[in-house]
């Protein structure tokens, strides 16, 4: 063999000797074993340890109370939503307890009125609704339904509550237009409260041969938006028409 | 000429003779091809491995599903995924976060989320001129094709076989490609480990049979775990009978976290 391919094969040799030896010791064990990347590191993610056991794991000492909480309204709410990370508390019942938020700062975390909630979540003024007590004093958190059926519409539809505060219809309350059975307040998705179905319920006002006040603002209910319902339209806790 | 002269360049001329360029061009190639053709036989074998070991794993794609119109923006499932995870507590380290939009009726929109909405959130400003306002969690997208992945150097970002985008933290380099180019803003550097980090669907516990923390703590069910393209699981129902939407559409990353009543303005 002539010396210059000899000399390039052992150069070139001693380059592949080379490139396998600083790859085998820059790539790691088990890189490209499933993918471009190290399949063990799957194995060391998938094995960090728990801080939330579950619910089914709760369940399994403290039937009695999650069969309470699970026919209340807070049946969808995991035990550790409250009480905190449990997993720790599994392991070791006896030395490890988890918390009990007891002061009134933790409730309106989820039933504060917040304007961007959804309507109909039930949502109370932290400032006007009783004060300085603390909400366990009257609500059982396993099974929250009110001590009280719920005086004020409000309580569950701020949302709406707050549109009708600052509208023209402020002054009106809620029962001039919707007729509310009282077991609404107890059941109120099986019992849902009535509502307008015609324009002459609005043009009981609003007709221009209304026995209204004088200030309501009138239209000619035979050539006005004809084609429509009111509500089509106007929105009526929070009417645009100016 | 002189015959003193005439010996060498007949034996140059010889040389050259034996070795012409073509020969030389073809031991080299030859040479160059071995190194490659040498690494294919050591890999083969591990190719077949995998092929064989394929066989074996299940087959399930994880994503999660979120109903906009549900959540109630309580922020527990921000509170929870840091707890499950040893996120950080300063204010700018979130695995998973809740926005709140407020369009306003002169079209302003306005997306605030005070410490991801784990305190709450305080009462909107000049109430009376909102249009519309809800919440919306956010987390990592899980894209099937993750410009994270795409960017990572060295193969520390990757897809799983089961869909989910992690993380190796022992081989990050914590260059921060990955969180430049993520999309949708869930991935953040961890200012103790040094490393990339992100929403990992709580892998650790799906491996036990556990739904992530945040769907474990959500009060109203607005987020819910399952898997992608199987019938009887709770994300598979979610997609049959929800209007779905994901985040950013346009820019082809093809996440599996699934929204349903999200409003057009979301980004």
């Amino acid at each position: 063999m002539p010396q210059q391919v000899t000399r390039l094969g052992i150069a070139f040799a001693v380059l592949a000797i080379v490139f396998v030896a600083v790859r085998q010791t820059l790539v790691p064990d088990t890189f490209g074993d499933a993918g471009h990347y190290r399949a063990a590191a799957v194995d060391s993610i998938a094995a960090q340890s728990l801080k939330y056991a579950g619910h089914e794991a709760c369940t399994l000492c403290h039937r009695p109370i999650a069969e309470k909480r699970s026919a209340s309204n807070h049946s969808g709410v995991s035990c550790e939503v409250c009480h905190g990370p449990a997993a720790e508390h599994v392991t070791a019942p006896g030395s490890v307890k988890p918390s009990a938020p007891r002061e009134r700062g933790f409730c309106p975390l989820c039933h504060g009125y917040n304007a961007s909630r959804p309507s109909g979540f039930p949502q109370i003024d932290p400032v006007a609704h009783n004060p300085t007590v603390p909400c366990m004093t009257c609500h059982d958190p396993h099974a929250p339904e009110p001590p009280v059926i719920p005086g004020e519409c409000r309580a569950c539809h701020g949302r709406i509550a707050s549109q009708k505060a600052v509208s023209h219809h402020a002054v009106l309350p809620c029962l001039t237009c919707h007729d509310a059975p009282e077991e609404h307040k107890a059941t109120p998705r099986a019992v849902r409260p009535g509502k307008p179905s015609s324009r002459d319920f609005c043009a009981g006002c609003h007709a221009e041969d209304a026995a209204s006040p004088a200030h309501i603002p009138r239209v000619d209910t035979a050539t006005h938006g004809e084609d429509y319902l009111c509500w089509q339209c106007h929105y009526p806790h929070h009417p645009e028409a100016d | 000429m002189s015959d003193s002269t005439a010996g060498p360049d007949r034996e140059s001329q010889a040389t050259r003779e034996a070795v012409d360029r073509r020969d030389f061009l073809w031991e080299a190639l030859k040479a160059s091809l071995g190194v490659p053709i040498a690494l294919c036989v050591v890999r083969v074998p591990e190719l077949r491995g995998m092929q064989e070991g394929g066989d074996e794993v299940v087959e399930r794609i994880y994503g999660m599903g979120i109903d906009v119109r549900k959540c109630i923006g309580c922020g527990h499932c921000a509170q929870a995924c840091k707890s499950e995870n040893d996120v950080p507590d300063e204010p700018y380290f979130f695995n998973t976060w809740v926005e709140r939009y407020v369009i306003r009726t002169d079209g302003e929109i306005v997306v605030d989320s005070p410490n991801g909405g784990i305190d709450g959130f305080p009462p909107i400003e000049e109430e009376g001129s909102t249009l519309r306002t809800f919440f919306v969690p956010k987390l990592c997208n899980h894209c099937e094709d993750a410009p994270c992945v795409q960017v990572c150097p060295v193969g520390a970002t990757f897809i799983t076989d089961d869909g989910a985008v992690l993380v190796d933290e022992e081989y990050c380099i914590g260059c921060g490609y990955c969180v430049q180019a993520c999309p949708y803003g869930a991935r953040w550097f961890d200012p103790v480990k040094h490393v990339a980090r992100k929403c990992t669907f709580c892998y650790h516990r799906l491996a036990k049979g556990k739904v992530p923390a945040c769907v474990e703590v959500c009060p109203t069910s607005a987020r819910l775990f399952g898997e992608v393209g199987h019938r009887a699981n709770p994300l598979a129902r979610f997609l049959r009978f929800n209007e779905i939407q994901v985040l950013k559409p346009h820019l082809n990353t093809k996440p599996k976290v699934f929204y349903a009543n999200l409003d057009g303005e979301v980004r």
